[in-house]
């Protein structure tokens, strides 16, 4: 193959992974700019996503789409369940303080990794695409359930966005993560929206896993790249900024995807881990980040 | 001899004896644990008195670990030079990483130790022609010896376990009475403040960081060439959030503390391997519960309601 089409084939894998990637990183900014807290867990929550997903899916038989469809909505509930569970039993009493919840938060990583891990098993399990055709370039074929997994990825941030800027509840969300304490003086339920944002914050990550489980594999240590990715996405976007996390997701995942077909993946993620900690040491609002951190 | 000094001296004796009554079993894990309990000395410098949440000690104890290793594998340098080496790459690299890492604070801090933790743990991976990745290797038992004596040999390798512990809860103990650990104490309550006062708040930080280092890359050189191991897994994100989990057991920012906050997860996990393989949890519900009801740990809660002069 000439560089021009391998070029793309690299572009289009990296859209796939950057899609999934600004969906879950979404997830943690929005915890991070209303909340003001880091969720290490973030992770975990995206690797429940994919495992419920492959339940799901096992359980539905029929046509793989019917069990798709119902991972679709069956997964991110859950998850979004315990994370609200979460975040009333632990984060509330400690108040939200951040380095405290750091610590919870890694905890919480634990224990999910070993409910995985107990329950599910250590293998790495498929599901299969809801969808089965090919999309065919002049040069190569390629997945077209890949291309419909940026669609969805972009319908589903587009939703977001709506939501966020269109909606009373969006505007409950924005109130709070500008000002908590005024919020509070006019009426807003800001305990009730902390546990919203950090349930609708987990279930962005899950609904990014069960888009990737049909191309990557559920795996009980799936989430610790995500994990980072997202925090390098955040981090690069500007903390608590959703333009700046959405941007840099786009062009970390390409740049990932692109660097790592035609590098050794582990020189790529050298590179983007260092950049990232000197982005934070010389710009540490991000790059697109107006306020400080 | 005050009080405190004295205690410290009694559990070191304490220590010196347990070996002639410990049996074989308890005897090894004392020696891992003495070791493991040094790391988590040094990380309660940074994050017990200096207040600085690192995810990135993994990378000064796999500094001290992988200098060690490499030094007997390739170099031909056994065990006392190694340990030299260890104490210099930890020191050095803390140093490096802090003079970077200390423009942010916080969050930040957190996130930036741990990308640059991350970096040094893919490192070793991308020369894995060397450092043989996560299989790792093992060092020579010709380059574990010290005067003539094996530090494969249980007694020996105790003895070693105590030193280098001893020495670094000593060092503890005396940046815990000086003045400087007094500046730290005081950053971490009010940094502000404190610069305020005409302290040089990144010169004390960058410091404590250069200790928590060397301390760290010293546990790490002896932990290679006493249980002659070395591996990638040692310098992974675990391996920053278990003396995390180490220091809140036992109790930040006390002396004594990761000592004993070592010893109990380590006999929490050993004991309870009997009956699950669900060490994960564990871990995990002990830091939940940990930072929810134990935020100062034991002996910090002990230090606040019976022994106020705890150092």
């Amino acid at each position: 193959m000439d560089f021009g089409p391998y070029l793309l084939l690299a572009s289009l894998e990296g859209a796939v992974g950057a899609a999934v990637l600004a969906l879950t990183a979404l997830g943690l900014s929005l915890v991070f700019g209303v909340m003001r807290i880091v969720n290490v867990a973030h992770g975990e929550f995206y690797m429940l996503g994919a495992v419920i997903a492959w339940w799901v899916t096992s359980m539905v038989g029929g046509h793989p789409a019917l069990g798709f469809v119902a991972a679709m909505v069956v997964s991110p509930l859950i998850v979004g369940i315990a994370a609200a569970a979460a975040e009333r039993l632990v984060l509330r009493r400690l108040d939200y303080d951040p380095e405290a919840t750091i610590v919870a938060t890694i905890g919480l990583l634990y224990v999910i990794q070993q409910l995985a891990l107990s329950t599910y098993g250590a293998d790495a399990r498929p599901v299969a695409a809801p969808i089965d055709f090919r999309v065919q370039f002049p040069w190569f074929g390629y997945s077209g359930y890949k291309l419909c997994v940026i669609g969805a990825s972009a319908v589903m941030m587009l939703a977001v966005w709506l939501v966020l800027t269109h909606t009373r509840v969006g505007l409950m969300m924005r109130a709070t993560q500008h000002d908590p304490e005024t919020a509070r003086a006019f009426a807003i339920p800001v305990d009730r929206v902390y546990a919203g944002v950090f349930a609708i914050g987990a279930m962005l990550a899950a609904l990014g896993a069960v888009l990737i489980v049909p191309i990557q594999q559920a795996h009980y240590l799936m989430g610790h790249d995500p994990l980072l990715l997202s925090f390098i996405v955040v981090i690069i976007g500007g903390l608590g900024s959703l333009r700046g996390t959405v941007l840099a997701a786009v062009i970390i995942g390409m740049s990932d995807g692109i660097i790592s077909v035609f590098f050794s993946p582990t020189l790529a993620k050298i590179l983007a881990t260092l950049l990232v900690a000197f982005v934070l040491v010389w710009r540490p609002a991000g790059l697109f980040g107006a306020r400080p951190a | 001899m005050s009080r405190a000094v004295g205690l410290h001296i009694a559990v070191l004796a304490g220590l010196a004896l347990a070996q002639f009554t410990l049996p074989e079993y308890h005897h090894g894990n004392l020696a891992r644990i003495m070791v493991l309990a040094a790391f988590a000395s040094a990380y309660n410098i940074t994050f017990g008195y200096a207040g600085m949440l690192s995810l990135g000690h993994a990378m000064f104890f796999g500094a001290g670990l992988y200098a060690a290793g490499l030094a007997a594998e390739f170099g031909g340098i056994a065990a006392p030079g190694g340990l030299v080496l260890g104490v210099i790459a930890g020191a050095l690299m803390a140093t490096v990483v802090g003079v970077l890492a200390l423009r942010t604070t916080g969050v930040s801090f957190m996130i930036v130790t741990l990308m640059f933790a991350q970096a040094a743990f893919l490192t070793v991976l991308y020369f894995g022609e060397w450092t043989r990745g996560d299989e790792g290797f093992v060092i020579a038992s010709d380059m574990r010896r010290v005067l003539g004596l094996d530090l494969a040999d249980p007694a020996t390798r105790y003895w070693a376990a105590f030193a280098v512990f001893g020495a670094v809860m000593l060092g503890s103990l005396a940046v815990a009475r000086s003045s400087f650990g007094r500046v730290l104490a005081a950053i971490r309550e009010n940094e502000e403040r404190t610069r305020m006062l005409g302290y040089d708040v990144f010169r004390a930080k960058l410091m404590a960081l250069a200790v928590s280092g060397a301390m760290a890359g010293a546990a790490g050189a002896a932990y290679a060439l006493l249980f002659g191991y070395v591996g990638a897994t040692f310098a992974s994100i675990q391996y920053s959030i278990l003396p995390l989990l180490w220091v809140l057991t036992g109790g930040a920012a006390t002396v004594l503390g990761p000592f004993l906050g070592t010893l109990l997860m380590f006999y929490l996990i050993d004991v309870s391997s009997s009956f699950t393989t669900a060490h994960m949890m564990i871990v995990g519900f002990a830091l939940i519960g940990l930072i929810l009801f134990f935020p100062k740990g034991i002996l910090g809660t002990l230090r606040e309601r019976v022994v106020p002069w705890l150092p």
